[in-house]
């Protein structure tokens, strides 16, 4: 059983309310997570006591606002186990750190006949940047394939698939099917052959311990609002050794030592990255999700949100004929599943007159859902405040509504 | 009238009488039902109708007289449904007509909006959408 009580539901202000006269129960966690009560207070806290701009001010208040920006890298650079805090760069989310590599790395380095190693399930924020980019630069893209319904990756020609590869980007879990991939073995394998290794942590930040070190990967991106942290703060973790070498993205403020109205000379990373007034109280607002996190304990909430969805998919075993997406023993938190007769737009919109929240469609994976050959599956993502009565609820909600259906 | 036999008028009656969202829905559903699903050969991408998060195919089935006789099929109920509601607004009236019917209007008389997300009601101004240009296709014939 869990060790992660449903009191903890108490620092959440916003799991209080009924939606359409139920309580609510909020299943779309891969989508974006609830936010605790100091998470909100550490924000609000930020705006009424050290608002002020970052870096170069003489005044307290900047001083203030630089040292909270600054400790909340510091923070990062702990939770994810980075070797040196000038690894982590602040974004907007995931989708900004995978373009900035792309954009900045992948132009640099890449050219005609180079390949980028992806997986078939990659979500479109770890597919279309590098589509891009091949566009751009003349590089093939190239998929390791994932098994059937299971959802696993194909590694058995995985040695054929490395030939000329430059940089395997792939996810660590994937959002539409709650596989794990095995990223350790993954990135010593491609950094065998000189590759590069991103990974998309978007989905197991906050929801499994990460440490960049062990995993031996040269980028990962993740988001805070996934972690429960605000919206438009993310993380870029990037070897210093890269960094150095890697040329601007965007150009600005901060970004900058010395300019001149021709040329420009840039600041040293990550500045050189973080072109602009960064979003200071979003990193603030992710510092306090991270200590919440920690308090809490990661492994205890990747062990939670397994088994509710283990639990999850026991019950759901009872409607006949429904077809699962994902792997039936070790998976994160989601299950991705069709009902026959049933549409998931169907499903949800009539979930949601129950006060429950679940995500349909294709989970920005369209190219995987095309080789299943299902326009859209149902997908509930659990959390750390999500409980087993939930999911019984959940389960009366849908037998409801297979009844008015059928 | 539409092909499925429903005018506005009776439909906006019958949904008056319907109180909780069980009901709306098990009518709305069942309204789906009548429709007669599409042909394969007609689920095809030229009468796919983009913006729904279910899918959804439309056509001009025939013109008698002027008047358009539309049909469509969805692979959702509660979409099948809202098909039926737009067919009794839209289905055999003149181009002209058409062209002159305020859709959202008529759909609010429903009262369905506090159950639709804002998404679908982009589906179905989708679906709108398709028809006013079949029949601004139509005119200019």
């Amino acid at each position: 059983m869990s060790v992660i009580d449903a009191s903890i539901r108490e620092d959440f202000p916003v799991l209080t309310q009924e939606v359409n006269g139920h309580p609510l129960v909020y299943f779309d966690n891969a989508a974006t997570t609830q936010k605790p009560r100091t998470v909100l207070e550490a924000v609000q806290r930020y705006y009424e006591h050290d608002n002020a701009n970052v870096h170069r001010g003489i005044h307290e208040l900047s001083n203030r606002a630089t040292a909270a920006y600054e400790a909340a890298r510091e923070r990062v650079a702990q939770f994810i186990n980075a070797p040196d805090r000038a690894d982590v760069i602040f974004t907007r989310g995931t989708t900004e750190s995978i373009n900035l590599v792309a954009a900045t790395w992948g132009d640099a380095n890449l050219q005609t006949g180079d390949v980028i190693l992806l997986t078939e399930m990659e979500h479109h924020s770890n597919l279309v940047p590098w589509q891009l980019l091949a566009h751009r630069t003349g590089a093939e893209l190239r998929f390791i394939p994932v098994t059937g319904d299971e959802g696993v990756l194909d590694l058995a020609n995985i040695d054929t698939l490395l030939e000329g590869v430059k940089i395997l980007a792939l996810t660590h879990i994937s959002n539409a099917l709650g596989t794990i991939n095995p990223v350790r073995d993954l990135c010593s394998t491609a950094k065998a052959i000189g590759a590069l290794c991103l990974v998309d942590a978007a989905q197991s930040a906050g929801h499994l311990p990460l440490d960049v070190q062990a995993i031996g990967c040269d980028f990962l991106a993740c988001s805070g609002h996934k972690l429960c942290g605000p919206t438009g703060i993310g993380v870029l973790y990037a070897q210093s050794h890269l960094q150095k070498v890697m040329p601007p993205y965007q150009g600005g403020g901060e970004m900058i030592s010395k300019v001149e109205f021709q040329v420009s000379e840039f600041n040293v990373p990550p500045h050189r990255f973080e072109a602009g007034t960064p979003n200071i109280a979003g990193a603030v607002g992710l510092h306090a999700a991270l200590d919440y996190l920690d308090g809490i304990g990661l492994q205890a909430i990747g062990q939670h949100s397994f088994e509710l969805a283990h639990y999850a998919k026991e019950r759901l075993a009872e409607f006949d004929g429904i077809r699962f997406f994902g792997p039936t023993t070790e998976h994160a938190g989601v299950v991705s599943f069709v009902l026959p007769e049933v549409h998931a737009l169907d499903l949800a919109t009539m979930a949601d007159q129950q006060g429950v929240a679940i995500r349909i469609g294709h989970h920005c994976t369209q190219p995987l859902h095309e080789k299943f050959g299902v326009p859209a599956t149902a997908r509930a993502s659990f959390y750390c405040y999500n409980t087993r009565d939930e999911v019984d609820f959940f389960i009366e909600v849908m037998q409801k509504i297979i009844k008015l259906i059928r | 009238m539409s092909a499925t036999g429903h005018s506005i008028d009776e439909l906006v009656g019958n949904f008056e009488l319907l109180g909780d969202w069980e009901s709306r829905f098990a009518y709305l559903i069942d309204l789906g039902k009548e429709l007669t699903p599409f042909d394969p050969v007609d689920r095809c991408d030229q009468n796919r109708v983009h913006g729904c998060q279910a899918q959804v195919w439309l056509k001009i089935e025939s013109v008698d007289d002027g008047r358009i006789n539309i049909v469509a099929d969805s692979d959702a109920f509660i979409v099948k449904g809202l098909i039926v509601v737009l067919l009794a607004i839209y289905s055999g009236k003149t181009s002209e007509e058409v062209l002159a019917i305020d859709g959202q209007a008529q759909l609010d008389r429903l009262q369905l909006a506090s159950h639709l997300s804002p998404t679908r009601k982009n589906g179905l101004y989708a679906m709108v959408q398709r028809v006013r240009e079949l029949a601004e296709l139509e005119k200019a014939i």
